[in-house]
């Protein structure tokens, strides 16, 4: 025989205890399937649960009417999904700057002791309760100036959104090959056009990715905005004055006694759900070609 | 003392053979031939010294190359020319090197004019990677504040022509530079690193990642190169040492053994390391 074909027979010939292996391997791949339908179960539900009883709720009313007086039918969350936007946009304006500018300080400047203490805060302040957030930022905005407002809820998720963002933007610049920077400097490159320039700039993705991440988690967010945005049935014209939020307007109608409300509840989970969606998705096109080398 | 002023200088960096505004008339340096002049200088990463008292000369426009055994110090000495030790966490020297008979560390200098002047390609080549190919070679003149587009259409084609990279890339300079063959993208980072006109590259293991036409179109470039600039080159492949250099210096546990020409090295070394390393007995 020459050795090829004794290689080929040796390929044939199973060896011991392949079949009790095999099974083994079909075993585990099934428990694993079942662990991974039990993990999606959950979103299935909340899908289910929400189109079921909210779906006939959201229609063009929803999106344009106010919220009408306890007792009387229709009305919609106008005010709740525009304010929603404001207080994200007002987040984003205090979370994005000081949050990636922070990370960038981890990453790139600070020394190593100063480093462990601010992660140590970052981790911290990531672990905090939200509903402490929204009681130290009516002690500081809501307190001082005697009203609820929506400075005072665009602050308290900015502040959440502040550490999240840090160490992101530190985690994606850490991913930067330590050869990028070294090349722009051997090129006469000052550090500073080094840092936005090359490093940050290969990042982007991932910044933009952890900046909307961060957006998704705090667009959701109740409990810090209790007593501080408070909650508005009208427009709000006044930022230093109390504004809607969806989530709020949700929490408002589910404790209510109304059918009408609890409809339009399941109907501002739905559209709450639908734009942290938009914003995941957002996440998924634009990490997809992630890639540093 | 010689004139801070070179230092400090805006691009094009000015070189003596170089047009330009006429440099000021000071006295020779130790051996007009000689770029770099160092002596008893020493490096340390912590406690621990990488570099002990190393004197040598490297000459102007002449390529110079150092080999030794693996964690020798040629890497920290050729990065402590253009002070990309810097960098590093713990590192403390001392001496001062000389390029041209001024100090690159006296404390008025700053880093970056130092590494305008003293290019450096690296073992990994590293193509910025949201760069097209003509980016990558024209960011170094780009971000120093050059904006007169027609000198960097020049500089463009020049330095890409330098690396022998030109024909071909000529067709598809606004791809990723990363999308070009590893070869490829060493020689877009040396045409990147002369872009910028600086006097010395600075080359370690430029070819340790390439095939034999790759290192052999580098090498050639290097022969090309001489001619405007100075060259130091770390290579762990003697033969590539003995095609490429006129002087090479051997280093061992971070001393300088022996520095001679090329042809003395390898021929007739003085050093009987020397002769242990270069006739593969060690290393
Ligand atoms: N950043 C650093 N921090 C601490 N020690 C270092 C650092 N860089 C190098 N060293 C040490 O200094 C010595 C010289 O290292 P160097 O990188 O210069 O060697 P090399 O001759 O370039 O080796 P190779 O041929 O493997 O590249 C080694 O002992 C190494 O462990
Ligand atoms: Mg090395």
């Amino acid at each position: 025989m020459n050795p090829a074909a004794a290689a080929a027979s040796a390929l044939q010939t199973a060896p011991p205890g392949h079949a009790w292996r095999q099974l083994k391997s079909r075993g585990m791949g099934a428990v694993m399937l079942l662990c991974c339908l039990l993990v999606m179960a959950p979103l299935f539900l909340v899908l289910y649960f929400l189109i079921h009883e909210g779906a006939s709720a959201v229609d063009w009313n929803f999106f344009t009417q106010l919220p009408k007086p306890p007792g009387e039918l229709g009305g919609g969350m106008a005010n709740a999904i525009t304010g929603s936007l404001v207080l994200l946009a007002m987040a984003a304006a205090i979370g994005v700057p000081l949050g990636v500018l922070g990370g960038i300080y981890l990453a790139e400047y600070g020394s190593a002791r100063a480093n462990y203490w601010i992660r140590f805060a970052a981790d911290v302040l990531n672990g905090i309760p939200s509903i402490v957030w929204g009681m130290v930022v009516y002690a500081l905005l809501v307190v001082p100036f005697k009203s609820f407002s929506a400075y005072a809820g665009g602050v308290a998720l900015g502040l959440i959104m502040i550490p999240l963002v840090m160490r992101t933007t530190e985690e994606m610049l850490l991913l930067v090959p330590q050869g990028y920077r070294e090349a722009a400097l051997a090129l006469g490159i000052a550090r500073w056009r080094m840092i936005t320039v090359i490093v940050v700039r290969t990042a982007l993705k991932g910044i933009i990715t952890g900046v909307l991440v961060a957006l998704a988690r705090v667009a959701g967010e109740t409990a810090p905005l209790l007593f501080t945005a408070l909650g508005n049935n009208f427009w709000n014209h006044n930022l230093a004055e109390p504004i809607a939020a969806v989530p709020l307007q949700i929490f408002t109608y589910a404790i209510s006694p109304y059918d009408d409300w609890h409809r339009q509840a399941w109907a501002g989970a739905l559209v709450l759900l639908a734009m942290i969606l938009v914003l995941n998705v957002f996440v998924r096109i634009i990490s997809r070609d992630r890639k540093f080398n | 003392m010689a004139d801070p002023i070179r230092l400090t200088s805006p691009l094009p960096s000015p070189r003596p053979d170089a047009p330009g505004p006429a440099a000021p008339v000071r006295p020779p340096p130790p051996g007009a031939d000689v770029a770099f002049d160092i002596r008893d200088f020493s490096l340390w990463y912590f406690a621990h010294q990488a570099l002990d008292a190393v004197t040598i000369q490297i000459p102007r426009q002449k390529v110079t190359a150092i080999i030794g055994p693996s964690g020798c110090g040629k890497s920290t000495f050729l990065r402590a020319l253009n002070r990309m030790h810097e960098l590093s966490p713990g590192v403390r020297i001392a001496g001062e090197p000389r390029l041209n008979g001024e100090n690159l560390y006296a404390p008025q200098i700053d880093p970056t004019m130092v590494r305008r002047r003293i290019g450096m390609v690296f073992q990994k080549s590293n193509p910025f990677p949201t760069m097209t190919i003509a980016e990558n070679v024209l960011c170094g003149l780009r971000l120093n504040g050059v904006r007169d587009r027609p000198l960097l259409r020049e500089r463009l084609e020049q330095s890409l022509r330098m690396a022998a990279l030109w024909d071909e890339v000529k067709d598809h300079l606004d791809r990723p530079g990363t999308s070009l063959s590893g070869g490829q993208q060493q020689r877009l980072c040396i045409a990147r690193a002369i872009a910028v006109r600086p006097e010395v590259l600075l080359l370690d293991e430029p070819c340790s990642a390439l095939d034999p036409i790759a290192t052999a179109k580098v090498e050639e470039l290097i022969h090309e190169l001489k001619r405007d600039y100075t060259i130091v080159i770390v290579t762990h492949n003697m033969q590539q040492a003995a095609r490429v250099s006129d002087r090479t210096a051997f280093f061992y546990l971070g001393q300088l053994i022996e520095y001679a020409d090329t042809r003395t090295i390898f021929m007739n070394p003085a050093n009987p390391q020397t002769e242990a390393y270069v006739s593969g007995r060690f290393g």
